[in-house]
Order: structure tokens, then C-alpha cells, then sequence
């Protein structure tokens, strides 16, 4: 397959303060009519002498084109989903975000979380029947909630609920959490937070998973539960994990189960079967909300009947036809966020529910997990490549360039910063510790037709020859993209970095 | 439907003709096949999902999430004095544009040469802010001010290997529970306790003696607020700052942004960490989804060591002259080191961030000062009619957008009777601060015009007869 010529736009965009001409302005704030002005006085009275701005903000000074045009010209500078085949970026689910949904996002943006509910009934049935009809069928949970803005927030909320869930059941002790190496960061970093000790499992260098005896080793007296991803970020399905949750509740623990990226499984497999207490999807994964450059998102949080208590205030609860925010919950955990959560988030992702419906979902799932395996057939006969651990990946895999690295010396920052010439996105590596020495880990989730992977797989390949023919040219990568590689060493030196203009201006003598 | 006929615009490989060719190259019969091969019998759902019939028709989707969405009223409709942590602001066309962007909506994890404007988007926000607030240093913002005032007081028990924060009574009650439980914790050792302060019922400020009778040894930060939740203005900020830094803790301090061309800087009362709400910065309310917290600090190792954020740094390129970006410390994040990271980091709210960085720029210096002049006046107007009121009155004098009003009448009552005139009264602050008496908290910003505030009077005053 031909591989595209392209070049990434550069526009050599300054900083905006270096764009700044004095006196210059962008936009003109409406006034204080002369009633008010001779009622009040003048605005500076109204401040208490201390409190008063005496130096202007060091804000730039730039018309409203020239504010546009800065801003344009960065966005071009951003390689976005829907200008790319982004299989690459696996765990994070690139799929297609229809731009229907952004319209029907924005019909609630002059709406206050706090009005009466009877002034919310839209946005309130649809946060309810989310949940209710769809994700409570996808996931086989009783009761959920929108409040955690993002995955990670979702994961941490869980924490919360657990910790006050053995609190309120006399046991306070349960200190300690069980998670596995290849479950996502946060579900060692959130419970973290929230005062857990953490028990990482390892897997068998066989087969990818870590071994049910040795969490029949981690869990005791004081364990409080489980954060698990499943499938793992490699793409493998633990097969036990319904024996899992069965020894996490032996031993007197809940189970949370970390669903950000259930794509592959959806009206598959289901938390309920497996065992689980509590899960988080990811709405702006698996449900298609764009990413927004790393948010804002939302995590579903969906829970069992006895959990339901727990949850964070408020609830959402329907009575007699009506929507009510259900503030009375004596055992909730309180808030996790302002108001109710991105809401905008979930309209769109209602809205592409109901564009799918059981079977559209189903599709996507399948498709997801075919496309993959497809890709697992291409990327295997490139060489340099290979894959860790035995038996077959659902949605993701998660590859090693550690041969093409032995071999030519050129790892996977270098493909990385070389793909992008083609005009494909860089790949997701790993989060760390990297177990899978130089890895990526592409999901071609079903956004992508048969065409796109065939020509992603054809980038990976030609990066991967350029390897063996041209190291330097991929070392020396990009060569077509916004810039130039970065050469910079002061990311950890107090005296070098800088992340604002004015701390940069200053280190750097240019003031 | 038949079977074949299930051809769903999100999907390209749901051509079955499609499938079936990548199905014989990956020498496979079938979807159903190749799950049992990778997931148990006894966890297979073995039934199609009871859930209603997709509605493939974008016009058709439209139509009905439109017919469901029309149920509610908007600010847009009704005039709204409602904030509380949410605000309607005017937003900038160019905001709209910049934050509808394709390339900003659908970016993600990209590198920062592919992702160079993401980055340098990010980093100007960073940039920006620290002008606002006086400071050096700042992230890509989190999920909320509760959360940005959750992360910057756990960043001070850290510094000051402490165990006890100072919250006043006028900060946000929803900000204080999520505070709250970002201090709690599962072990008894890492626990920090959250003691509260009073604040002084004639001004609504921060009550100095009792600041001055808890501050200890154990005491890691006073967090507080300014304009605080009662939109009073913390006119000694620079005597709390004092008071925390004589007993060895940190000054942390949440702002609502839009207040800045007119407020002092937190750098200028001796604030070390700053936090707050970036949503009035040209982010729409979205019930609540426009939230965006911040931090920031000086730019000295021992904070930036302890920023859950992630910190977008600048940084120098192959070429002469040119921009890069990348991280600081990035080995901090939960992204690296898991349980041992500083908190955790995530998903938060970039696009927001990148939007509030173009409204920074639309609105300069002067853009920033003439807005606040703008909302000093219209509230304190709207305040002065109020209290000029039959049974009502306003309490507090030093402010900035916000102000309780209590009436001699439940304020459910006069709430209920002010929507039949189209009016969101101010939010109920009878549960939260039952001493206030019957009060709301009424926002008053530049989407009131002169007409609207004298609406509101007039309403009042047939609901109060």
C-alpha cells in the first residue's frame, strides 16, 4: 500500500505575549449603565483599599483577528482524531464522536445546576434513563452516577465508597487494596489517595496474567478490596476473574472493576457476572464523547443495590414521572465534584446510544475485537515487532519493538516521533514500569474500516524498514511535522524549566 | 432490520462482505467464535441486550433529543440570579470557535511534535493564569475548584509534613466536602484533619480571632477563600497569610478568576498556593459540566515537587529559535509512579483550559479591569435596590458579583413565586447557613442589564406585599 506524502502544518507560532502590541484589544465587555454609574460611584470605591489591583495583569494586548488567527493556527498544529487514523493510541478508545451530539451537547449550556428541578426535567431524564436503561443493561449495576468527571475521578470515587462502606460496617481496619500491574495507574494512585495501602500483582511471563494463587496470598483481614482492569491494558482477558471477585469477597472485600475501556465487551460480558460491586466506564471512551485534548470527560459510575446508599449526593431518582435530585442519603459519601458532573458529556453519549441500540453496540463490540485481531495478523509480519505473552487479545495488544531496537538501535520514541511524518498519530507506549520492553499499543476500535488499518499497518511498516535501511532518519524524526525534535534536557531542573512565559522570560534573561 | 442489513453509519466494518474478508484472513469463523476462545462460557451474557431499537437517522435523533431536552428552561429564558460556583458569564464568539475546533475537540494523547498547538495551548493557559494570580508556575488544570483546593491543601500537608488544614465557614459547603474527603483517609496516620473556622457574621469575613486561636504547630495550611462563597471580600488576606506563615503553614488560596482585574493579585497578600474556577472565563455553564480548577505557586522546587498536575514545560528544539514542550517532573504523576505518585492526575479538563486561555487574550488587561468594573457596579446596584426593599435586606457591604439578601418571607416562597415572573432567584442558603436567617445568594454579573435588575425589584415587591 502507498504511503501518503505529508507534511504537518508549521507556522512557527509565536507565544501569544510576544504578539502583543500595546493598546491593542480583543473584545470590549458591556458597561454599567449611567443609572447604576450614579448610583454605586465609581467601581474603584467599591473595593477596600487593600484588596485593590494596582498593576494591571501582564496579559497580552492583541486584536480579536489576531487572537483568532494565534489560536486557529495551533489548533492546525494539533493532529486531532478526526483528522487521522488514531488506532494507535490504545487503552484511550479514539473511535468517532458524531458531530450531531456536539449540537445537542450545547442545548444545555445556558442551563444553571442549580435551578428548580421541575426547570431540569430534560437534562435530568436523560442522565436517568442513561443510566437506568442503558448502562444498567450494558453492565448489569443497579444504580449509577455522573459526578466523577473523568476516569480516573471515577476510580477514586470507588475508593471512597469503599473506604466508607467497611467504616460504616465496624471495620475500619481494611487498609489495604489489590490491584495488578497491568490495571490502569489510577487504580493504584486513586485508592492511593484515599489512604490505601496498595498490593500490586505481576503476571506470568506466560501468559500475560498475574497467577490466582498469588492474590489467594494478598488478601486477608485487612484487605478492603480489588481495582481491576479487565481486559488489561494488554488486551488480554483474565479468564478467572470471576473466581477473582469470589476470593476477594472471602475475605471481606469489595470489588471494583475498572471498565474506562469496555469497548470490545459490551453486551459480551458484564461486571454483574463477574462479580463486581461497583465499575466506571469511560463516557468519553467506550461512549464516544471526544477527548477534548484530555478532557473534560466523565466516568459512569455504576454500583449494586446495596451500594447504592454510598453514592455521591446528589442522586438522581424518578417519582411519579418526575426527576428529583435526591439530596437525603444519610450513608453517601458526600461530593466528589461541583454540581452533578459534566452532563454535557452525557447527552452525547446518550444520544450515540441511542443511535446504536442493542445491536449497534454489539456491532461496535464485535467489530472492535475483529478489527484487532485483523491488525494482529498485519502488525505480527513486521519486522522487528513482536508480542509478549500467549493467547489471543480482545480490543488492544501490547506490542515490543525491543527486537528493531537490538537490532537497529531505533526504539519506539523513534518510531514514534517518525510516524507522524506519515501523518498518523503517535502511539500509546505503556504506562510504567514498561514490563513489555519498547512498547506501543494500538486499538483499532470500530471507527476504522478495513482501508484505514491496512494503511496504518503499511506507516508501521515502512517506519520499521527506514530502521533497518536509514536509522538516522528515524532517530533524527520528525522531519515533517509542527517542529523539530525536541532537544531540551531540563525538564527536571529547577533552574531551566519554565511553565509560564514569564518564568521562561526570566531564565532566560529576556526581560 | 435483517440480518444483513444492519450497515451502521459509525461503523465501517459492519459491511458484512467486509467482515467476512477479514474474518477468512484472520482464519476465523465468526465474532462469536473467537470470544469463547478468549472469555468463559459462564461469564457470556448469551442474550441480545433488552434495550430500545437504535434510531439510525441523524434528523430523526435530533428530533428526539431535542424533544426531551426542551423540557428544561434556560438562563437564556428566564433571568437567573443563581451562582454559587457556577456562573453565567458572557462567552465570546471566539471562544465558541476555538473550543468547537475539530483538532482541540478529538485530540488526546499525542506526542508534542504532532500535538505542538495542544501543548503550546496548554501552556500558554499556564502562562495566562499566572499573570491573573501573580504566580510562576501552573498545570493543565483539573477537574473543579473543589478539586484544585482538595489537591493544593494534601500539596501542603506534604511541604509541611503537617496534618491539619484551616477551612473558614464562608467557603463553598460543596467544595468543603469534597475537601473533606480528599483529607480523609483509610490509614490512621496519613488522615489530615479539616478544622473549621468562624466567620464574623457582621462583614462575612474570615473571623481573625478564631483564625488566631486554632493556627498551632500542627496546622499545614489556612485555606480560604476570596471573593468567598458569600461573595464577601477577604480584605485581610494579607493578615491570614501572616497568620499562617508565623506558625509555619502554607497561605492557599481559591479566586474566582473574573474578579482579577479589579482584586489584588494572591501573590500580593502573601498567598503561596492559589486555586480556583476557570468556568467564567468564557466556558458556558452546562449544568455544571464547565468546571475547570486550577493551581498555581511560585516557581520554587519544593511546590512544583508536589503538583499532582501534569506541568507543561517549554522547551528548546533541533532548530535554533524554535519552540518545543514537554513535561516537568513528570515522574511525580500517577502516570509513572502508580501508588507512590503525588495524588493522582487524568483526564480533567484541557479543552477548558484552552478555552479560558483565549478569553485571557480577547480580554487583555483592560478587557479584564473594564469587566470587573462592570460587575462591581451592576451587583452592588442590584444590592443597594434590594435593600432598599420592604423585608428585605442585604447584610453584607464588601463584595464582589455575589451577596446573600434575606427577606422576611421563607425564601422557597419568594424563590417559587419569582419563577412565575421568569426569575431564578438566588440559590437558598437556609440549609447551609441557617443563622443568615432567610437568605439567598444572589449573583449579579454583565449579563444583567439596567432593565432586568429593575425587574427583579419590581417582582419583589408583589411578592413581598
Amino acid at each position: 500500500m502507498k504511503v501518503r506524502e505529508y507534511h504537518a502544518p508549521r507556522w512557527s507560532e509565536p507565544i501569544i505575549h510576544e504578539l502583543s502590541t500595546r493598546g491593542e484589544r480583543g473584545f470590549v465587555p458591556p458597561g454599567a449603565e449611567p443609572k447604576i454609574k450614579a448610583k454605586v460611584g465609581p467601581a474603584e470605591g467599591l473595593v477596600p483599599d487593600a484588596m485593590r489591583r494596582r498593576k494591571p495583569p501582564g496579559l497580552p494586548e492583541l486584536s480579536q483577528a489576531q487572537v483568532l488567527r494565534h489560536y486557529l493556527r495551533l489548533s492546525q498544529m494539533t493532529l486531532g482524531m478526526e483528522m487521522e487514523i488514531d488506532l494507535g493510541v490504545g487503552t484511550c478508545t479514539m473511535k468517532y464522536s458524531p458531530k450531531i451530539n456536539e449540537e445537542l451537547a450545547a442545548l444545555i449550556e445556558d442551563v444553571h445546576p442549580l435551578q428548580p428541578e421541575e426547570t431540569m426535567q430534560g437534562i435530568l431524564e436523560i442522565a436517568y434513563e442513561f443510566g437506568a436503561v442503558y448502562l444498567r443493561e450494558i453492565s448489569g449495576m443497579d444504580a449509577f452516577t455522573f459526578q466523577p468527571p473523568g476516569g480516573s475521578a471515577g476510580c477514586y470515587n470507588n475508593a471512597l465508597l469503599m473506604r466508607k462502606y467497611h467504616r460504616d460496617n465496624g471495620e475500619p481496619e481494611r487498609d489495604e487494596v489489590v490491584t495488578t500491574i497491568f490495571s490502569h495507574p489510577c487504580d493504584a494512585a486513586t485508592p492511593a489517595t484515599a489512604g490505601f495501602k496498595v498490593i500490586t500483582l505481576y503476571p506470568d511471563p506466560e501468559t500475560g496474567l498475574p497467577d490466582t494463587e498469588a492474590l489467594k496470598e494478598a488478601v486477608g483481614p485487612r484487605t478492603a478490596g480489588c481495582f481491576i482492569t479487565n481486559p488489561e491494558d494488554t488486551g488480554i482477558f483474565n479468564k478467572s476473574i470471576d473466581e477473582w471477585t469470589g476470593i476477594v469477597h472471602d475475605a471481606g472485600g469489595l470489588c471494583s472493576y475498572d471498565q474506562a475501556n469496555a469497548n470490545a465487551i459490551m453486551g459480551v460480558t458484564r461486571a454483574r457476572e463477574a462479580g463486581f460491586d461497583m465499575l466506571f466506564f469511560n463516557l468519553h471512551k467506550t461512549f464516544s464523547s471526544p477527548h477534548g485534548s484530555s478532557g473534560p470527560g466523565s466516568a459512569a459510575v455504576g454500583v449494586t443495590r446495596e451500594l447504592e446508599e454510598y453514592l455521591p449526593v446528589p442522586v438522581i431518582v424518578k417519582r411519579d414521572g418526575a426527576y428529583h435530585l435526591d439530596y437525603d442519603r444519610p450513608k453517601s459519601i458526600g461530593k466528589v465534584r461541583d454540581f452533578m458532573g459534566n452532563l454535557q458529556v452525557v447527552v452525547r453519549s446518550y444520544a450515540w446510544c441511542m443511535a446504536m441500540g442493542a445491536r449497534g453496540l454489539r456491532e461496535a463490540a464485535e467489530v472492535s475485537m475483529i478489527n484487532n485481531q485483523y491488525l494482529v495478523e498485519k502488525v505480527r509480519k513486521i519486522r522487528g515487532v513482536s508480542l509478549p505473552f500467549k493467547g489471543r487479545r480482545l480490543d488492544q495488544a501490547r506490542w515490543s519493538l525491543e527486537k528493531l531496537k537490538e537490532e537497529t538501535g531505533v526504539g519506539v520514541g523513534d518510531v514514534n516521533r517518525r510516524v507522524i511524518d506519515y501523518g498518523v498519530q503517535s502511539m500509546f507506549t505503556s504506562h510504567h514500569p514498561w514490563l513489555v520492553p519498547e512498547p506501543f499499543t494500538p486499538e483499532p476500535c470500530e471507527t476504522y474500516s478495513k482501508a484505514d488499518i491496512d494503511y496504518w499497518c503499511a506507516v508501521l511498516e515502512r517506519v520499521c524498514e527506514e530502521a533497518y535501511s536509514d536509522p538516522e532518519l528515524v532517530k533524527t524524526a520528525p522531519h515533517n511535522s509542527s517542529n523539530h525534535r525536541v532537544v531540551f534536557d531540563g525538564f527536571d531542573d529547577p533552574e531551566r524549566w519554565a511553565m509560564s512565559w514569564r518564568a521562561y522570560k526570566r531564565k532566560r534573561g529576556l526581560e | 432490520m435483517d440480518e444483513e442489513s444492519f450497515i451502521h453509519p459509525y461503523i465501517p466494518n459492519s459491511v458484512p462482505e467486509i467482515k467476512r474478508e477479514m474474518l477468512r484472513f484472520i482464519g476465523a469463523g465468526g465474532a462469536d467464535e473467537l470470544y469463547r476462545e478468549m472469555i468463559p462460557e459462564r461469564l457470556l451474557l448469551g442474550r441480545p441486550m433488552d434495550l430500545p431499537e437504535p434510531i439510525l437517522s441523524e434528523l430523526d435523533l435530533k428530533r428526539h433529543v431535542e424533544s426531551i431536552l426542551s423540557k428544561n428552561k434556560t438562563t437564556e429564558e428566564y433571568v437567573s440570579y443563581l451562582g454559587a460556583g457556577c456562573w453565567r458569564h458572557y462567552v465570546p464568539k471566539v471562544c465558541e470557535e476555538i473550543a468547537s475546533r475539530s483538532e482541540f475537540l478529538t485530540a488526546y494523547a499525542g506526542g508534542s511534535h504532532s500535538d505542538l498547538g495542544r501543548y503550546q495551548a496548554n501552556f500558554e493557559f499556564q502562562s495566562l493564569v499566572c499573570e491573573l494570580l501573580g504566580m510562576e508556575v501552573s498545570g493543565i488544570p483539573t477537574y473543579d475548584w473543589g478539586a484544585a483546593a482538595g489537591h493544593s491543601v494534601r500539596m501542603a500537608t506534604r511541604l509541611t509534613g503537617r496534618k491539619e488544614v484551616l477551612v473558614p465557614r464562608n467557603v463553598s459547603p460543596i467544595r468543603l466536602s469534597i475537601i473533606r474527603n480528599f483529607c480523609d483517609s483509610a490509614s490512621d496516620t496519613s488522615r489530615i484533619d479539616v478544622k473549621i473556622v468562624e466567620y464574623d457574621a457582621a462583614t462575612g469575613m474570615l473571623d481573625m480571632a478564631d483564625l488566631e486561636s486554632k493556627v498551632c504547630e500542627d496546622t499545614a495550611a489556612v485555606y480560604f477563600e476570596n471573593p468567598n462563597y458569600l461573595g464577601v471580600i477577604e480584605k485581610e488576606g494579607a493578615s491570614i497569610s501572616d497568620v499562617a506563615h508565623d506558625s509555619g503553614a502554607e497561605s492557599v488560596c481559591g479566586v474566582d478568576p473574573i474578579s482579577l482585574g479589579v482584586l489584588a493579585a494572591p501573590s500580593d497578600y502573601g498567598v503561596d498556593i492559589a486555586c480556583g474556577e476557570a468556568q467564567p472565563l468564557g466556558i458556558h455553564m452546562y449544568a455544571g459540566g464547565g468546571s475547570c480548577g486550577f493551581i498555581a505557586s511560585r516557581d520554587e522546587e519544593r511546590y512544583v515537587a508536589e503538583y499532582p498536575l501534569r506541568l507543561v514545560c517549554i522547551a528548546d528544539t533541533a532548530v535554533e529559535g524554535e519552540y518545543g514542550f514537554g513535561q516537568a517532573l513528570y515522574e511525580r504523576t500517577s502516570y509513572m509512579a502508580r501508588e507512590n505518585a503525588k495524588d493522582w492526575v487524568g483526564t480533567t479538563t484541557a479543552l477548558w483550559g484552552i478555552t479560558a486561555a483565549v478569553y485571557m487574550s480577547l480580554l487583555g488587561p483592560q478587557g479584564m479591569k473594564e469587566l470587573g468594573e462592570t460587575i462591581l457596579q451592576k451587583s452592588h446596584y442590584a444590592a443597594a435596590m434590594l435593600d432598599e426593599l420592604d423585608g428585605v435586606e442585604v447584610p453584607f457591604t464588601t463584595f464582589f458579583k455575589e451577596f446573600p439578601v434575606t427577606f422576611n418571607k421563607p425564601v422557597r416562597e419568594v424563590n417559587e413565586a419569582l419563577l412565575g415572573h421568569k426569575i431564578f432567584g438566588g440559590k437558598n442558603l437556609t440549609t447551609e447557613y441557617p443563622e443568615l436567617g432567610e437568605a439567598a445568594l444572589y449573583c449579579v454579573t454583565e449579563m444583567h442589564s439596567l432593565g432586568m435588575i429593575d425587574t427583579l425589584g419590581a417582582a419583589l415587591r408583589e411578592v413581598l406585599a
